[in-house]
């Protein structure tokens, strides 16, 4: 079967209702009946509902190193000191081999923040007696409670309830008996009823972590103790065998084990996903560096700011497109039109896909978006002029409209594609320099770009045809003025 | 028909005319450099009542911060650029003190601090970035213009034409650094990224009427050939121009603040853009094409030129 411009209409007024659902804010509407909720939101940027950017970097004592495995263990803590802060989106990454980005948009109190992110992490590992500690408990330990450690313990414990689907897992010396993964634990992580918990090692006594593999085969966190406190753990750990102990970070349970047999230097944790494992040791890793973070970088946005420049940009964007669609219209005149509403679908469809892909907002971005406004109608005027000069060599209307879009296409496609590598390289600058606000104009650039493409070649296309098909719009008035004669024979025909 | 390419020497004295004057003030160290690349600290702060900048500097001074620099913007807000100041650091808490006890209170609405190593390496990603937008745009024309006659030259045109854009943005920010202190930053660099992707943009279009027109060899010679394909994507050029000065202009007039030297940057690259497209790119292929057939190049017959052929 052939398709009919109708078929290619009727697909587009699908994606546009589809994408004005995606767009539209209520999450409650639902045509179909569906129980499934979008979850989508337009994230703001930190210039536009304020909030704190740090770059920190890694200064570790003389002779020692960091290196990506330690970087990402700190990045860990970094996040769940952050999850203490009540910041909704927080963006933490590392960068290079030495430095952390940290965005914190909508924070209130950058002053606090900045002090509780550069705090050196404390890591201990705790005796807990007969009951395994569920992960994520904040605790009380001999070197001190959580409001010494940092603003993380706000008194609530984010507890996850139980530590994981493998249970709580075992330590062991090496060579290891076969372990015993301990009872799901159901119990609620609170221990802040005065408990004080022995701290046995803490993280400078470990010499190393690294994943390994027990003796049938499957991967499990091996670790290494210097040398006084080897005989220390020794001691502890023939004395508490069946008890358990925990892996605490900045007062808060990031694991829980099983006591199996007596640790001296080197003993390994088991009964965990290798996920699991992994994230236990670059915990271990950046632990036992205890690494100093220096900021070197810092933005600041007070949340009037931003909010004043959204409005002002939104405003601005409609000025801008209004004007736009006047000058198609007046210039262009039906095929303006059209070209006006392929316009209004593209800042529909553009919309839905920052809301699909969760791109954050930024002043940038929106001026990227409204820059590709402008952007998005040369695909249209190209084949405009194209199709005139189809008309000016007395073609058949029908012929001109595929005509202008044929010889209209390798100059859409190479611009498009050059506009699209400076998008690319920009994203990877903005990477670099750590600005979500380079980067927000890059992609919202880009995917601009890419639908302009789609809405100029497939909707621009598909209207004009189905005018034609429907015999609406053969009036040669309606194209401009020089090439009359020709239209108007093609509308006789 | 208007003869573009045969008046091109006049065109050329025009992208001359705004270039050195640019050169000149570029020379004479106008391009102010912000923070993103020095280093140091922009911080914005609103008070309830009028600020006098000089009051505020002499607070500054007081703290240690001589060299800082105080401007005042609109709604009692101060401006105040100097060196690294750290957020929560005992130094900026004793700053706010003193501008609460002398002024009021006060909210801050922004503090930026960039290091000075930072400042450097952003520097030098930004002149690669630029770089790399080059080399992938050249290799890019070399391979969508390859069945052409010949696509490398295509390309350096482009490239030149660019380069151009890129110069004429710097020179104009020089100028507008030395007469009213305007500041570049890495917004600044994103607005030339920007603009030499646009100008390519627009240089392509041109580029491939001319290589259409040679193929159809719809002229005698190529003088002809390149101007009947000016005069035809003309319109368009200046017309998608056109739209895209709309709404970067309504961005200006009516958008917020903190973006209005980046919309600015915009709008000058986009301008000399379209500029540099038409009157520049594809009359440099008029003049390649000349020095070759007139072998006033043989000299370099081992150059560009030949090497090309």
């Amino acid at each position: 079967m052939r398709l009919k411009p109708w078929h290619f209409l009727i697909g587009i007024l699908v994606l546009a209702l589809l994408s004005g659902w995606i767009i539209y804010p209520n999450d409650n509407v639902n045509p179909l009946g569906w129980s499934w909720k979008k979850n989508l939101a337009i994230h703001e940027g930190l210039d536009l509902q304020g909030g704190l950017q740090v770059l920190l970097e890694a200064h570790p004592p003389k002779g020692q190193t960091v290196d990506a495995s330690v970087l990402n263990g700190t990045k860990d803590t970094i996040a769940r000191r952050v999850n203490g802060l009540g910041v909704s989106e927080p963006v933490i990454q590392t960068r290079g081999n030495n430095q952390i980005i940290v965005e914190l948009p909508g924070l209130k109190n950058p002053e606090d923040a900045v002090k509780v992110l550069q705090e050196t992490a404390l890591l201990e590992i705790v005796s807990t007696g007969s009951t395994p500690l569920p992960v994520g408990t904040t605790i009380t330990t001999t070197l001190g409670g959580p409001e010494q450690a940092n603003a993380t313990a706000s008194g609530t414990p984010t507890a996850a309830g139980t530590p994981g689907a493998s249970g709580t897992p075992a330590a062991s010396g090496t060579p290891a008996a076969a372990a015993t993964p301990a009872a799901n634990t159901t119990a609620t992580p609170t221990y802040n009823n005065g408990q004080v918990f022995q701290t046995i090692v803490q993280g400078k006594d470990l010499a190393d972590a690294y994943p390994t593999t027990n003796q049938v085969g499957s991967l499990v966190v091996g670790f290494e103790l210097k040398g006084a406190a080897s005989d220390k753990f020794y001691d502890f750990t023939s004395t508490n065998q069946g008890q358990y102990m925990s892996v605490v970070v900045d007062k808060q349970v990031i694991n829980s084990a099983s006591i199996n047999g007596a640790i001296r230097t080197k003993g390994i944790i088991e009964g965990m996903t290798p996920d699991e494992v992994n994230k236990l040791v670059l915990q271990l890793k950046s632990g036992a560096l205890a690494v100093p973070l220096e900021v070197v970088q810092s933005r600041t946005v007070g949340a009037t700011l931003g909010q004043d420049s959204i409005r002002k940009s939104i405003e601005a964007g409609l000025v801008g497109l209004g004007i736009v669609m006047l000058f198609m219209i007046l210039y262009y005149r039906l095929p303006g039109l059209l070209a006006d509403l392929a316009l209004l679908l593209y800042a529909l469809f553009s919309f839905a896909i920052f809301k699909l892909l969760g791109v954050t907002l930024t002043l940038a971005g929106i001026a990227g978006f409204i820059l590709s406004i402008g952007m998005a109608v040369d695909a249209n005027v190209l084949i405009f002029a194209r199709m005139k000069e189809e008309l000016r060599l007395h073609r058949p209307l029908s012929t001109a409209i595929e005509l202008g879009f044929d010889h209209a296409w390798p100059s859409i496609r190479d611009s498009n594609i050059s506009t699209m590598i400076t998008c690319a390289i920009l994203y990877w600058f903005g990477r670099y320099v750590g600005a979500s606000i380079i980067q927000g104009f890059a992609l919202t650039l880009f995917i601009g770009v890419a639908v302009s493409m789609f809405t100029a070649v497939t909707v621009s296309r598909t209207f004009l045809r189905t005018m034609v098909d429907a015999g609406v719009g053969h009036h040669p008035r309606w194209y401009g003025s020089d090439y009359g004669v020709a239209a108007q024979a093609a509308a006789g025909d | 028909m208007f003869d573009v390419v045969a008046n091109r020497k006049w065109f050329f004295i025009g992208s001359a005319v705004i270039i050195v004057p640019g050169l000149v003030f570029l020379l004479l160290g106008g391009l102010k450099l912000g923070i993103d690349f020095t280093g140091g600290s922009l911080w914005e702060v609103q008070f309830k009542q009028a600020v006098a900048p000089a009051d505020a500097k002499t607070i500054l001074g007081d703290n240690g911060f001589g060299d800082a620099q105080v401007q005042t913007a609109e709604g009692n807000v101060l401006q105040i650029r100097l060196r690294e100041l750290k957020e929560g650091s005992p130094q900026k808490l004793a700053l706010e003190n003193a501008f609460r006890a002398k002024f009021g209170d006060f909210t801050q609405l922004q503090l930026q601090t960039v290091g000075p190593t930072v400042g450097t390496s952003i520097s030098q990603r930004a002149i690669l970035a630029i770089a790399f937008a080059s080399i992938g745009i050249l290799c890019y024309i070399a391979y969508a213009f390859r069945k052409a006659q010949h696509p490398f030259r295509f390309g350096v045109c482009a490239i030149i034409a660019m380069i151009h854009d890129v110069f004429v943005l710097l020179g104009i920010f020089a100028i507008l650094g030395y007469f009213f202190n305007i500041e570049i930053d890495s917004l600044f660099v994103t607005a030339v990224l920007t603009v030499i992707g646009f100008s390519v943009h627009d240089t392509i279009v041109v580029f491939d009427r001319v290589r259409e027109n040679t193929i159809r060899r719809v002229a005698s010679s190529y003088e002809e050939i390149v101007n009947y394909s000016l005069v035809q994507t003309m319109v368009r050029s200046l017309n998608t121009s056109l739209t895209v000065v709309f709404t970067l202009l309504a961005l200006y007039l009516f958008g917020g603040e903190t973006i209005k030297n980046f919309v600015l940057a915009l709008l000058i690259g986009i301008v000399s853009g379209t500029y540099s497209s038409i009157f520049n790119a594809s009359l440099l292929l008029v003049v390649w094409d000349h020095q070759e057939r007139d072998g006033i190049l043989r000299r370099f017959r081992r150059g560009p030129a030949t090497a090309t052929a």
